[in-house]
C-alpha cells in the first residue's frame, strides 16, 4: 500500500496537494501541510501521486507503494 | 541542424519578442531543439545558461544550489541595467531575491494567509466584484467596450486591496506605476515609478503601523508586535511585492484568457457547456500564455550537473516558463489551446521554493472572471481581430494593453 511522507521543514505552503486531493492533504492555519492520511486507498492513491510531482519544494514524497 | 540555423542561433541576443502574439519566439523552439540547456548571449551583455526544457527547468528551480539574490555579481539580468541594479542594492530586499532559511524566514508568516481554505472563503466576495464590474459594462452607453479598464485591471485590484488592507481609491495610482515598471522602455520612467511607489508603500505601511486594523498588513504587524520583531523595511518590501505583482499579472492573464478562449470558439463552447471545465481551462490557459516568462532567473552558487551540462558556480542560468510551458516532451501538441489537457504541471507560477504565493488566489478570480462573464454576456466576440490587438512585446509581464470586446 502507498505510504506518502511531508516534510513540514521543506513546505512552502502552496496547496497544491490540498487542490489536487483534499482526502489525503490539508493545510494548518499556518499554511504548513498536514497529511490527513499517509496511507492513500486506491481512489486517492493516483491524485496523491500527482500531487508529489505538483510538490514546488519537493516536501512531498512516496516511501513505499 | 543545418549550418545557417546554428549560425542564427550563435548571433541571437534573448529574449527576443514574441512574433505570433499566440506564441513563444520561434528561437525558442529552436534553442529547445538544440539542447533543453543552452549557453546563449543576452540583450544586457554576458552570457548565461537557457533553460528551456520543462524538466530541466523544474529540477533548477527547486535545486538550492541555485541563487535568487539578483544583487549578486554575475545574476543575469536582461530586464535591469546597471543604475537599476545599483536602485535594487540600496533597497531592502523583496522575498523573490531571498534564498534558504532567510526566504523561508520572509515567506512562512504569510504562507497562512492564501492558504485553499481560506481562499475559497473569498469566493462569495469576489464573485460580488465581479458582478459588479459587469453590471457596470452592461450599463454602458457606448460600445465597444475595453475589457481591460472594464474588468481586467479593476477586478485584482479591488481584490488585493481588500486582502492587503490598501484604500482602492489609490488604485489608479499604483496601477499606472506597476504597468510602467514592468515595461522594457524607458528607464528613466521605470525608476520614477518604482520610486514613487516605493515611497507610498513606505507611507501606507508607517499609517497601517499605527493603526493596523483587520487585514493582512494589520496582522502581520499585529503579530510581529506580539514577537516584538516589528521590522518597518520589511513589511515595505513584502507590500511592495504583493501589491504589485498582486494586479499587473492577474489582470493581464483575464484579457489574454479572454482573447484565447473569445479566438478558439470550439474551446470555448466545451468551458460554457460545462464550468466544471473550467479550472483545468484556466490551468490550460496559464501556460498557453506564459506571461511571466524569464522572472525565474537563477546564479549558481556550486558546481551543478544537471541533464548531463555542468554550469559552473558563478554562472548564470536562465528558465524559461515560457518555453518549458511549450516542451512537446512534457505538453502533447503545445501549441494546440485544449482546456482539456489538464496542464496543472505547467510552470506559469514558477516552480521551488518561490513558486507564486498568490497562485491559488489568481486562480480562483480566473475561474469567476470567465464562468461570470460568459454566463452572463454569452454573445461576448472581439471588437477587432484578434491578430491586432495591441500586445504588449514591450513588457516583462504579457498581456494586451486594450482589449475592445462588444455583444
Amino acid at each position: 500500500m502507498m505510504r506518502i511522507n511531508a516534510d513540514t521543514g521543506l513546505c512552502v505552503g502552496s496547496g497544491q496537494c490540498v487542490l489536487t486531493e483534499p482526502a489525503v492533504f490539508d493545510q494548518a492555519d499556518d499554511g504548513i501541510v498536514a497529511l490527513l492520511t499517509d496511507h492513500p486507498d486506491d481512489q486517492s492513491a493516483a491524485q496523491a501521486r500527482h500531487a508529489v510531482t505538483l510538490c514546488p519544494s519537493r516536501a512531498l514524497s512516496i516511501l513505499q507503494e | 541542424m543545418t549550418k545557417s540555423v546554428a549560425g542564427e542561433l550563435a548571433s541571437l541576443e534573448l529574449p527576443v519578442e514574441r512574433g505570433c502574439p499566440f506564441a513563444p519566439p520561434a528561437a525558442y523552439e529552436r534553442l529547445r531543439e538544440q539542447a533543453p540547456i543552452s549557453k546563449v548571449r543576452l540583450t544586457s551583455g554576458g552570457k548565461a545558461w537557457w533553460v528551456s526544457g520543462h524538466d530541466e527547468a523544474r529540477t533548477v528551480l527547486a535545486d538550492g544550489r541555485f541563487s535568487s539574490d539578483k544583487r549578486k555579481d554575475g545574476f543575469p539580468l536582461f530586464t535591469l541595467d546597471a543604475a537599476t541594479l545599483q536602485q535594487l542594492r540600496s533597497q531592502p530586499p523583496l522575498m523573490l531575491g531571498m534564498d534558504g532559511a532567510e526566504h523561508s524566514a520572509a515567506r512562512r508568516p504569510v504562507i497562512g494567509e492564501f492558504t485553499v481554505k481560506r481562499l475559497a472563503a473569498l469566493r462569495p466576495r469576489i464573485q460580488d466584484i465581479v458582478d459588479h464590474f459587469i453590471d457596470d459594462m452592461l450599463a454602458a452607453d457606448q460600445r465597444p467596450v475595453d475589457l481591460v479598464q472594464a474588468l481586467s485591471l479593476p477586478v485584482p485590484s479591488l481584490v488585493i486591496c481588500e486582502l492587503l488592507g490598501v484604500p482602492y481609491p489609490d488604485h489608479d495610482f499604483f496601477q499606472s506605476r506597476t504597468t510602467m515598471m514592468v515595461r522594457r522602455t524607458s528607464l528613466e520612467d521605470r525608476r520614477r515609478a518604482f520610486a514613487d511607489l516605493r515611497a507610498y508603500i513606505d507611507d501606507l505601511v508607517t499609517r497601517k503601523e499605527s493603526e493596523p486594523g483587520d487585514d493582512l498588513f494589520g496582522r502581520q504587524i499585529a503579530r510581529q508586535r506580539q514577537q516584538g520583531t516589528l521590522d518597518h523595511a520589511g513589511l515595505v518590501s513584502l507590500a511592495f511585492l504583493l501589491l504589485t505583482a498582486g494586479h499587473e499579472t492577474t489582470a493581464n492573464m483575464i484579457s489574454l484568457g479572454v482573447v484565447g478562449l473569445l479566438s478558439h470558439p470550439e474551446q470555448l463552447a466545451l468551458v460554457k457547456a460545462d464550468p466544471g471545465k473550467t479550472p483545468m481551462a484556466v490551468e490550460e490557459l496559464l501556460r498557453y500564455f506564459t506571461i511571466a516568462d524569464g522572472v525565474t532567473s537563477r546564479l549558481a552558487t556550486e558546481d551543478v550537473e544537471i541533464g548531463g551540462v555542468s554550469i559552473k558556480a558563478g554562472e548564470g542560468v536562465i528558465v524559461s516558463g515560457l518555453s518549458a510551458n511549450w516542451d512537446p516532451a512534457a505538453f502533447k501538441d503545445p501549441a494546440e489551446l485544449d482546456v482539456e489537457r489538464g496542464a496543472r504541471h505547467h510552470l506559469a507560477f514558477g516552480f521551488g521554493p518561490h513558486q507564486c504565493l498568490g497562485q491559488n488566489l489568481a486562480r480562483l478570480e480566473l475561474q469567476i472572471v470567465f464562468d461570470t462573464l460568459f454566463r452572463r454576456i454569452p454573445t461576448l466576440h472581439l471588437a477587432a481581430p484578434a491578430e491586432d490587438l495591441p500586445f504588449k512585446t514591450d513588457a516583462v509581464i504579457y498581456g494586451v494593453h486594450e482589449l475592445p470586446v462588444t455583444w
